[in-house]
């Protein structure tokens, strides 16, 4: 697991500020102002362009140490054991609590951007507990990161809480990727409860050049719903919502945490999936991530994914049969039976992605998309074990 | 009320009707989330039903997609079961007219669906091949400005085909639906040429056309007869030797020749109802043994019970497929919202004339004729129907209760339509809910290859 933010040594800042980390090719792109980059002093190739290179007027400069500072221009240290700021990254800088914090990561598999804190539903095993504070600051910030962002990155993730309470401060958002990154796959992570009801589904209309929502639903009926996400009607919000989506045009993906009430009705969820929402473009179910409210309501919602297999194998065939595409999230191939593996995706952030001691020996390690780093034996399957050379060929469940 | 269902015991469902199920019960759960029951609005939510119910009807959104031309009623076959009064071969005045072709295509195109199917029928068309000649050159050449997808298909005996029509054929990708009713002691007897060698030439017509446009291109109709309730095994078996995927066993209509032999051939619902239930088991078994093989009818409704989806097949919708999803061009430039129709008019009712070639299809709309199949065509509004717990995968048929109980409306009761549906569905529900896992899969892809993405909806005729 690698670090996010951490303390560093820097000056010259007056206020928090999003900088993009630059070496030569980012300043041969021309993509990206002067002002807004950090011309990074770690690299020996451009201190070697040094004296050149310093005067123009860069926002700033990445050091190793305070030495290799120009005189009189900000700067901040990060050595390789803080933080791991590459070229192409874009961190933010702190100055009141002297922080470096790493807000997008060049080559990542998936870079998110945090809409905000707030949320109207409150999940068993939410791994983002919501706190009700205002900070719809994060409209502006997301902008001003979205400029910054590799103009190629294949996509983006826009998560929260609850992304659809920046109101129209979410159209500006989506907006401004459009116009900022419009080669770049944007997926919103939304509970849908918001569209049901008058015109905000349609606002999204023509937005965007590829846009998708991920919705989760969590049940065929409204019961088992709304006590998953711990809040009376949601089911009939996010099913209002759906159907508002489809009809703005909007590409929509389901998303089911497979914890243990959820699994126990999964055959009767997908037929749901399938009579009400055959739209939907993609369905994926999602092993849960061991941390937030999760931790605590460990007994209501832990099933070993060894005890999921023969649901997950009937739910996979019932909905691909049916021209419903499906991907299995969060969930190590040494857990899943062989028929599965395909539908099985790397879904863990790579800065968050863990693998154990006994995966050192597997032969489809570089296959599995792992463990969440905050996996602890409780929620760790038996069937976690190695897969031997040869056996990852045949059908070993 | 979309078409969603639950198979329940008789006494939990006299619990649900007399309101004493429990909503702490999982029955209870279950039947919601199926949409058969509402309860608690502040926690439930019309919405998916309404989209169900805008998914199964959405065959209405485009106006007719099926285009059928009736190039000559000429045929050389003396069938009696024919149900549409053919003509002896040398009788040119039951050819369409050059006119009458003319005013067809500019017609055709008045319709806004994005895809035309356009078929032709007879009697023979083979027998006026130049017709269908002018018409699809005049059709595409129209189609160049209004860049709908074509399709053309031919209903023919393929007795006869030269090699300059399945050229033709060739170049203009068209289907071949021909009629097929069994083996050849069968076929002869029910389709009768002078000669007595339908069945060679049928199946001469069947391996050309397929050496030509390809072994998908050919599909095959059975026409059943009391002779042809005897035979299930061999009618199938017939279909599979000569390596036919698809069968479709349609009962006798009550129209043409066919309602003059009524008594020769026909035969109770009944009846029929009993051979398709040995037909469905010997179609199951031999899937079973891995020779992919379903019957059409069965498929469509099987469709309705396993998935959401709407069906191209214009003889079972609410509202009615007459005139909203087909449409039929008469040799005479009559025109007609089904075939069945137009059958009742070679027998001299004309009482479903929509109007003529030379004029607006607005006026056929505003017809006498069409208020009246309108006025009989909801499913959901009819008397009987309207209690059924089919109704939401069934049809309006007003035309075929006219012509069998001389009302648009009916009686359902004594209704042969009825008759026929509600034992169908019986029986694919009791197979499907009473069969091996084997079985259910069989059923069910027959079910889903009828609505898969990708594959084009088929517009099903008669």
């Amino acid at each position: 697991m690698n670090k996010l933010d951490a303390k560093v040594q820097l000056d010259g800042w007056a206020q928090p500020t999003l900088l993009k980390v630059a070496t030569l090719p980012e300043f041969a792109s021309g993509l990206f102002p002067l002002e807004r980059m950090v011309l990074d002093l770690r690299d020996p190739k451009v201190r070697t362009a040094f004296p050149t290179f310093s005067r123009l007027p860069w926002a700033g400069f990445v050091v190793n140490d305070p030495e290799q500072a120009p005189a009189g221009r900000p700067w901040v240290a990060i050595p390789p054991e803080t933080l791991n700021a590459q070229p192409g990254d874009v961190i933010e800088v702190v100055p009141e609590t002297s922080k470096a914090a790493l807000r997008y990561r060049r080559g990542a598999n998936n870079n998110i951007l945090f809409a905000t804190e707030r949320c109207n539903s409150f999940c068993l095993m939410c791994s983002q507990p919501p706190r009700d504070i205002a900070d719809d600051w994060r409209i502006s910030q997301i902008c001003a990161l979205a400029e910054l962002i590799d103009k190629n990155e294949p996509s983006l993730t826009i998560t929260g809480g609850e992304p659809t309470l920046l109101g129209s401060g979410l159209n500006r958002i989506i907006e401004h990727c459009a116009n900022a990154l419009p080669h770049t796959q944007l997926h919103v992570l939304s509970n849908g409860r918001n569209f049901g009801g008058g015109m905000l589904a349609s606002s999204f209309t023509g937005l965007h050049p590829a846009l998708m929502w991920g919705i989760p639903l969590y049940g065929h009926h409204y019961g088992l719903h709304d006590y998953v996400v711990q809040s009376k009607g949601a089911f009939a919000e996010t099913m209002r919502g759906l159907y508002a989506l489809e009809a703005a045009k909007q590409r929509i993906e389901i998303r089911v945490v497979l914890i243990k009430p959820v699994v126990e009705h999964l055959p009767a969820l997908v037929r749901f999936l399938y009579r009400n929402l055959p739209f939907v473009e993609h369905v994926a179910l999602m092993g849960t991530e061991p941390t937030g409210f999760a931790r605590a309501h460990h007994d209501e919602l832990w099933i070993d994914p060894a005890d999921m297999s023969a649901v997950l194998a009937d739910s996979v065939d019932y909905l691909t049969k049916r021209d419903m595409r499906v991907s299995l999230y969060n969930l190590p191939l040494c857990t899943l039976p062989r028929s599965l593996w395909p539908y099985a995706r790397r879904s863990i952030s790579d800065w968050k992605q863990h693998y154990l001691p006994a995966c050192e020996s597997c032969a489809v390690r570089e296959r599995c998309g792992g463990l969440f780093a905050w996996v602890t034996p409780e929620w760790t399957s038996r069937a976690l074990k190695p897969v031997l050379e040869g056996e990852e060929q045949c059908a070993s469940h | 009320m979309a078409g969603d269902w639950l198979i329940a015991q008789h006494k939990d469902f006299e619990r649900v009707v007399e309101g004493k199920l429990d909503c702490t019960e999982p029955l209870f759960a279950e039947m919601e989330a199926r949409h058969l029951i509402a309860a608690d609005p502040n926690h439930s939510t019309l919405a998916p039903l309404l989209s169900q119910y805008r998914t199964r009807k959405s065959y209405l959104e485009h106006g007719p997609a099926l285009h059928i031309f009736v190039v000559s009623l000429r045929c050389h076959h003396t069938c009696a079961y024919c149900q549409v009064s053919r003509q002896p071969v040398g009788n040119t005045i039951f050819d369409m007219s050059e006119a009458t072709a003319a005013h067809a295509v500019e017609r055709l195109f008045e319709w806004p669906a994005p895809t035309l199917t356009v078929e032709f029928q007879g009697g023979e068309p083979l027998l006026h091949f130049v017709r269908v000649r002018t018409l699809v050159e005049a059709i595409e050449q129209r189609n160049r400005s209004e860049g709908r997808t074509l399709r053309f298909v031919i209903a023919s005996t393929l007795h006869d085909l030269t090699d300059e029509q399945l050229a033709f054929m060739r170049d203009h990708q068209f289907e071949l639906s021909t009629s097929l009713d069994g083996p050849e002691w069968l076929h002869n007897a029910n389709r009768p040429r002078p000669e007595r060698d339908s069945y060679q030439r049928t199946i001469e017509g069947i391996e050309r056309g397929r050496k030509a446009l390809g072994e998908d291109a050919v599909s095959a109709l059975t026409t059943l007869t009391r002779r042809s309730l005897e035979a299930p095994h061999e009618i199938i078996d017939e279909y599979r030797k000569l390596g036919f995927h698809s069968i479709s066993l349609r009962p006798l209509s009550p129209y043409g020749f066919a309602r003059k032999t009524e008594v020769r051939n026909g035969y109770p619902m009944a009846d029929f109802l009993q051979f398709y239930e040995v037909a469905l088991d010997h179609l199951l078994a031999i899937n079973r043994e891995g020779y992919f093989m379903e019957e059409t009818y069965g498929r469509m409704l099987l469709s309705q019970l396993l998935t959401p989806f709407s069906h191209g097949y214009v003889d079972l919708r609410s509202p009615t497929g007459a005139g909203l999803g087909a449409v039929v061009y008469d040799y005479d430039g009559r025109v007609y919202p089904s075939d069945e129709a137009r059958m009742l008019a070679s027998m001299g009712d004309h009482a479903f004339a929509l109007g003529r070639v030379d004029e607006s299809v607005s006026a056929w709309l505003d017809s006498p004729a069409m208020q009246r199949v309108l006025a009989a065509g909801v499913a959901e509004a009819l008397p009987t129907c309207a209690d059924c717990a089919y109704v939401p995968l069934c049809g309006a048929d007003p035309i075929d209760h006219y012509a069998r109980q001389g009302d648009t409306i009916g009686h359902r009761p004594t209704s042969d339509f009825c008759r026929k549906q509600m034992g169908l569905f019986d029986l694919l529900l009791q197979r499907w809910e009473q069969g091996s896992a084997t079985d259910q899969r069989i059923l069910e892809d027959w079910a889903l290859r009828a609505t898969r993405r990708g594959i084009a909806r088929e517009a099903e005729a008669a």
